[in-house]
C-alpha cells in the first residue's frame, strides 16, 4: 500500500491489513464512481456475471468468511440455505442498521466507499439469484442514505445495475430503505418485518429462517455491510487465497472499533486473530490514559460479556490448553468465545480503573430497556426491571439484595425469548455480576452509597438521563 | 394539511420500490417524507399514509408510536439528538446534554420515555437523548437535524448552539 497516501493523523497502523478500509481517509479519494473505476472498480462484478452462480458461492465458502454483523455465521453457508427447489423470487438485504453500542465501521464504508458495497451486493445478488435488493440503513445516517442513493444512480448510468448488467441477462435493482431508530431492526427477522412496513417484532426460528421464509415469505439473504464488501475481495483474491489471511476458521480481515478509556480510540482493520487485545490497546490505541490501569473490556459490542482485566482464560490453542492473560487474547471469533465472551460486531469498549461498574452496567441496561421491542414478556419486563434496579443502585438507594435480584431477573430472560435480544440484554448483567459482584454489592452498602467514581454517575443519579 | 404534487410524486416513487402487492413496505419511507415536510407526524399524516397504502390508520399509528425516529409533536427548528450510550457517556455526553440545555434554555424535567423531546421556550431548539449513534470512537457526538457533530466538548456546546442560532 506504499502508493496510497492517507490524511494526516489518519494513517493506518503498521499492524493493520486494509482491504475494506483501503480507501477510508485516503488523500484524493471521494465516493464517486469515477474514482472507484480508476482503480479497477466493478471488475469483479464483470468477472462474476460470466461465472456459474454456484461457483461464486463456492468461492465464498472456501474463503471461510464469517458474518461481520455479530453472530459470525459463515456467509457462504448461509447462502446455501435457500431451498434448491425454490420457485419464489429471492431477495438480498444489506443490513446497514449499525447500532450495536461500540461499533462504528459501517458508517465509514457507507460515507467513503459506497461503490465497494454496491459491487459486493451485485456479486452476492447474482450468486444467490436475487433481482431485487435493499440496503436497510439506520435513520440516524441521513448523509449515508444520500450518498448511497447517488452511488446507485451512478452505477445505473454505467450499466452495473438495472437490466442487462455488463452485457448479460442479469438484472438487479437496489433500493435504499431507511429505518427509524430502532436497535431491534439489526436483528435480521426484525429488519424484514420493518422493511415490510410493520413493527419490527422478530420472527421465531424455525420456521422463519430468512433464507427459506424471509421478506414476503420468500427466500432472503441478509448480510452485514462489511460482509458484503468482503465478497468483492474474495472474488478478487480467490476464496483460497483469502482464507490464508487471518487464522484457520477465523479467516480474512475485520474492522475492530475501539472506544472508551484509551489514548487514541479508532478503527483498525486487522487480520482476524493476528492481533491480541494487548496489542490493540497498547500499540494501536496508544495505551490507557496516564496513571490509569485497565479494569474491564467489552470485546464485541455491548451485548458481549465483559472481561475483567485480572482474570485468566483457559483456551485450546492447537492441541494444548493454554492459560491466557487478557492482553494475550487474539481477537478472533473462536478464542473470544472460549474466553466466555464473543467477537460480536467488533466493537471493543475499554474501561479503566476510574469507572464504576454499577454506573457502566446501568448505562447498558438503560440502552436495552429502551430498545426491547416488547414482544416477549421476559425481555420487555426484565430489561426494564434490570434498569430500575441498577438505577436505584446508582442513585445510592440500592440494598445488598439487589445484586441477587438483578442476577435472577437476567437468568430469567436469557433463553426465554424469540430472538437473541434476550441474551444480548441479559449477558451484560450476568457477566458484570459474575466478574464484579463484590464491587456491585459494595456500591449498595450504606456507607458507600452516593460515592460512585465518575462525575457522569452523579448526573445519571440526578435523573438527567 | 396540504400534500404538494411534488411530495405526492416522491411518495409514488417510494411505493414503486417494492412489488405492487407489497406496497405496505412504503410505510416507513412515506412517514419519513411527511415528517421531513411537516416536522412531525400528525394525525392527518397518519391517515394520509394509511389511505395512500390502502391500510387502516392503526397500521401506521402503531409504527409512529413504536419507532423512536418518528415524533408526534413539533420539535424546534433545530432538533438536537445527543448520544446517551456507553462510549459517549464515558466521553461526557451527560455533561454535553447539560451544557446544550443551558445554552438553549431547555428544561428537560418533564420528559418521559414516551415523550422524550423537550423544546426551548423560543421554539428554535429541541433536544433528546438518542441511543448509540455509531460513532463511539469520537464521542461525545450529537446530531442537529441531519448534521452530525463529533468530539464535542461540553464547553463547545454554547458555540454550537450560537452557530445555529445565527443561521436561523
Amino acid at each position: 500500500m506504499a502508493d496510497i497516501q492517507y490524511l494526516e493523523g489518519k494513517q493506518p497502523h503498521a499492524k493493520e491489513h486494509r482491504l475494506i478500509f483501503r480507501n477510508v481517509d485516503r488523500v484524493g479519494w471521494n465516493p464517486s464512481i469515477d474514482k472507484y473505476l480508476e482503480e479497477g472498480g466493478y471488475n469483479q462484478l464483470i468477472k462474476a456475471v460470466k461465472m456459474e452462480r454456484a461457483a461464486i458461492t463456492n468461492e465464498v465458502k472456501a474463503s471461510g468468511l464469517r458474518g461481520r454483523g455479530g453472530a459470525g455465521f459463515p456467509t457462504g453457508v448461509k447462502w446455501t440455505f435457500i431451498p434448491p427447489t425454490n420457485t419464489k423470487p429471492v431477495y438480498l438485504i444489506c443490513n446497514a442498521d449499525e447500532s450495536e453500542p461500540g461499533t462504528f465501521k459501517d458508517r465509514y464504508i457507507l460515507h467513503q466507499d459506497p461503490h465497494q458495497l454496491i459491487e459486493g451486493m451485485a456479486i452476492s445478488s447474482y450468486a444467490v439469484g436475487a433481482k431485487l435488493a435493499y440496503i436497510y440503513v439506520r435513520e440516524e445516517f441521513p448523509e449515508a442514505a444520500k450518498i448511497l442513493e447517488r452511488a446507485i444512480d451512478e452505477a445505473h448510468e454505467k450499466g452495473f445495475l438495472g437490466q442487462g448488467i455488463c452485457g448479460t441477462d442479469f438484472e438487479l435493482e437496489i433500493y435504499v430503505h431507511r429505518g427509524a431508530g430502532a436497535y431491534i431492526c439489526g436483528e435480521e427477522t426484525g429488519l424484514i418485518e420493518s422493511l415490510e412496513g410493520k413493527r419490527p417484532y422478530p420472527r421465531i426460528k424455525p420456521p422463519y429462517f430468512p433464507a427459506a421464509l424471509g421478506l414476503w415469505m420468500s427466500p432472503t439473504i441478509v448480510n452485514n455491510v462489511e460482509s458484503l464488501c468482503h465478497v468483492k475481495h474474495i472474488m478478487e483474491m480467490g476464496g483460497e487465497a483469502y482464507a490464508k489471511l487471518g487464522t484457520p476458521r477465523n479467516t480474512g480481515t475485520r474492522i475492530l472499533c475501539v472506544s472508551g478509556d484509551v489514548q487514541k480510540p479508532g478503527y483498525f482493520e486487522v487480520q482476524v486473530g493476528k492481533v491480541t487485545l494487548g496489542e490493540l490497546i497498547n500499540d494501536m490505541c496508544g495505551g490507557l490514559k496516564p496513571g490509569r490501569k485497565l479494569k474491564a473490556v467489552i470485546p464485541g459490542g455491548s451485548s458481549a460479556k465483559v472481561l475483567r482485566a485480572d482474570e485468566t482464560f483457559k483456551v485450546k490453542q492447537g492441541d494444548e490448553m493454554v492459560e491466557l492473560k487478557i492482553e494475550d487474547i487474539p481477537m478472533d471469533f473462536d478464542t473470544l468465545a472460549a474466553c466466555g465472551s464473543m467477537a460480536g460486531s467488533g466493537g471493543v469498549i475499554i474501561m479503566d480503573d476510574s469507572r464504576s461498574m454499577a454506573w457502566v452496567l446501568n448505562n447498558i441496561n438503560s440502552f436495552y430497556a429502551h430498545e426491547s421491542c416488547g414482544q416477549c414478556t421476559p425481555c420487555r419486563e426484565g430489561s426494564l426491571w434490570m434498569k430500575k434496579i441498577t438505577d436505584r443502585i446508582v442513585r445510592g438507594e440500592g440494598t445488598p439484595d439487589d445484586v441477587d435480584t438483578l442476577e435472577s431477573v437476567a437468568y430469567n430472560i436469557d433463553g426465554r425469548t424469540i430472538c437473541a435480544f434476550g441474551e444480548a440484554c441479559a449477558w451484560p448483567t450476568e457477566s458484570f455480576i459474575a466478574k464484579f459482584r463484590e464491587e456491585l454489592v459494595g456500591t449498595t452498602k450504606a456507607e458507600n452509597r452516593g460515592k460512585l467514581a465518575n462525575p457522569e454517575s452523579k448526573l445519571a443519579a440526578a435523573g438527567l438521563d | 394539511m396540504t400534500i404538494s404534487p411534488e411530495l405526492d410524486k416522491k411518495a409514488d416513487e417510494a411505493i414503486s420500490h417494492s412489488p405492487a402487492e407489497h406496497k405496505r413496505a412504503a410505510s416507513l419511507p412515506l412517514l419519513h417524507l411527511l415528517q421531513h415536510e411537516f416536522g412531525y407526524v400528525s394525525e392527518d399524516s397518519v391517515k394520509w399514509v394509511a389511505d395512500k397504502l390502502g391500510l387502516e390508520p392503526i397500521n401506521i399509528l402503531e409504527l409512529v408510536t413504536f419507532y423512536p425516529g418518528f415524533r408526534q409533536s413539533a420539535p424546534g427548528k433545530f432538533h438536537i439528538r445527543v448520544c446517551r450510550t456507553l462510549s459517549c457517556a464515558m466521553a461526557g455526553s451527560y455533561e454535553l446534554m447539560e451544557s446544550l440545555c443551558k445554552a438553549t434554555n431547555i428544561d428537560r424535567s418533564n420528559t418521559t420515555h414516551h415523550n422524550p423531546i423537550a423544546v426551548s421556550p423560543d421554539g428554535k431548539f429541541s433536544i433528546e437523548f438518542a441511543e448509540c449513534l455509531a460513532s463511539c470512537g469520537t464521542g461525545p457526538v450529537c446530531m442537529v437535524n441531519d448534521d452530525f457533530h463529533e468530539s464535542i466538548k461540553p464547553a463547545e456546546a454554547a458555540k454550537l448552539v450560537e452557530d445555529y442560532r445565527a443561521n436561523a
